[in-house]
């Protein structure tokens, strides 16, 4: 599958923000997308995600599932976790995965994965920031979906959680999926550069 | 068909967990109606005259006051990009979670009401009917409340903002909701008020997750 965008131009609160933006991802690849802070990279993944409206230009997917839209087989991890404070762990992840559908794995095969198996029932209000966002990693295994739109995903976690992350990004693009993600470190993985907003 | 219910029984138990707000409602409606007598004073006759009213105008403000939530901790975490992003047509998600609220504020407040009508020297008769009418009327409370409480999320800290756009919206419901809970008192006919206070929640119940989907779709930000 190919994800494409031509033209792009994106307007927030009456500021062009960026224009003429261009990228191009085919299944296994990643993108990084790069840029200052307020460039725009949010913007552009809730654009794709089909969050926000797209000021101009298109977004397409070419051998996809034709009858989903983007956002229907795309995983967006965004600032904010999608997590219930009153929930635990688990219920939180379940629901996730009966809510959103589709082909899934096991959630607690997930939750090792990312670590967290020993607080399955761990009401979420009790979890650290970095616990938290490998809780949300563990949707995305649970939760088969082609592609990954990443917003800062490594941002609150320590060494070896990125470590982690970095496995289960390869992972999942030798499974044949794609990933797109903004960031400002390094991704841990072979991915192309997307230079965003003003060049420094 | 999952989906929903997981969206259903995830709202519900939040709801009741520890700071869900369950309670709230129904203890601001046990406030409410708790007060009336002491400000209207010990004429047993003008309480019970009274006694309607005072229970549908409880019932309406304690459903207002926890409705501005609805969606606003969905979008306050993020959930509700996921919502958004879902196979699940938002139409049906916002009706689910109006389901759940209505599941957990609304029935309680009909379920309180036989003993709150104690306090107010209602019959036995008068109390049922009320509180028939008000498990006839409290959906459409909840679902034309849905609409501002999209509304609100889309303006930050609209909390007062929404119950003055639903305000209006509600007005209709207590007017037949109270008719027809006088009927009983007055003997007046039940069937005309009642049925339309039917009409009300079954066309809120069609208009609201429509109107509160595309309130969320445009207002995405």
């Amino acid at each position: 599958m190919r994800l494409s965008g031509r033209g792009i131009s994106c307007v927030r609160g009456g500021r062009d923000v960026f224009s003429g933006l261009d990228f191009e991802a085919c299944s296994g690849e990643a993108l990084a997308v790069v840029g200052a802070n307020g460039s725009g990279k949010t913007s552009l993944l809730r654009m794709i995600a089909g969050l926000l409206a797209v000021g101009g230009g298109s977004i397409a997917l070419e051998g996809g599932a034709s009858e989903l839209t983007i956002a229907e087989q795309s995983h967006y991890l965004g600032h904010r976790d999608a997590l219930k404070p009153a929930l635990s762990v688990i219920e939180n992840l379940a629901f996730w995965r009966d809510f959103l559908g589709g082909e899934a794995n096991d959630a607690m095969e997930s939750l090792a994965t990312v670590g967290l198996d020993h607080v399955v029932y761990l009401p979420a209000a009790y979890l650290s920031a970095g616990q938290r966002r490998r809780l949300s990693l563990a949707r995305l295994l649970t939760i088969r979906r082609p592609i990954w739109l990443l917003d800062e995903p490594i941002s609150t976690l320590d060494a070896p959680g990125a470590g982690m992350f970095s496995n289960l990004m390869s992972d999942h693009l030798r499974r044949g999926g794609l990933i797109i993600a903004a960031t400002h470190g390094p991704l841990g993985i072979a991915a192309s550069e997307l230079p965003i907003g003003a060049s420094p | 068909m999952i989906a929903l219910a997981a969206l259903i029984g995830r709202d519900i138990r939040i709801a009741v967990r520890v700071g869900g707000g369950a309670l709230i409602g129904v203890l601001f409606f046990l406030c409410v109606v708790v007060l009336m007598p002491f400000a209207v004073g010990p004429d047993l006759k003008l309480l019970a005259r009274l006694g309607p009213a005072i229970l549908w105008l409880g019932a309406l403000l304690a459903s207002l006051l926890t409705l501005d939530r609805l969606f606003m901790a969905d979008n306050d975490d993020g959930s509700l990009d996921l919502i958004v992003m879902g196979q699940t047509p938002l139409e049906l998600a916002c009706a689910a979670k109006a389901v759940a609220h209505w599941l957990v504020a609304g029935v309680p407040l009909v379920i309180a009401t036989p003993v709150l009508g104690l306090l107010l020297n209602l019959d036995a008769l008068p109390t049922a009917v009320v509180a028939l009418s008000l498990l006839a009327g409290t959906p459409a409370l909840t679902f034309t409340g849905m609409i501002g409480a999209a509304l609100a999320v889309t303006l930050h800290r609209g909390g007062l903002l929404m119950a003055v756009l639903v305000l209006p919206l509600s007005i209709p419901v207590l007017i037949f909701g109270v008719a027809a809970s006088e009927a009983a008192i007055t003997g007046l006919s039940f069937a005309a008020p009642f049925s339309i206070l039917c009409a009300l929640s079954l066309a809120s119940l069609v208009i609201g997750p429509f109107a509160a989907a595309a309130s969320l779709r445009h207002g995405l930000d």
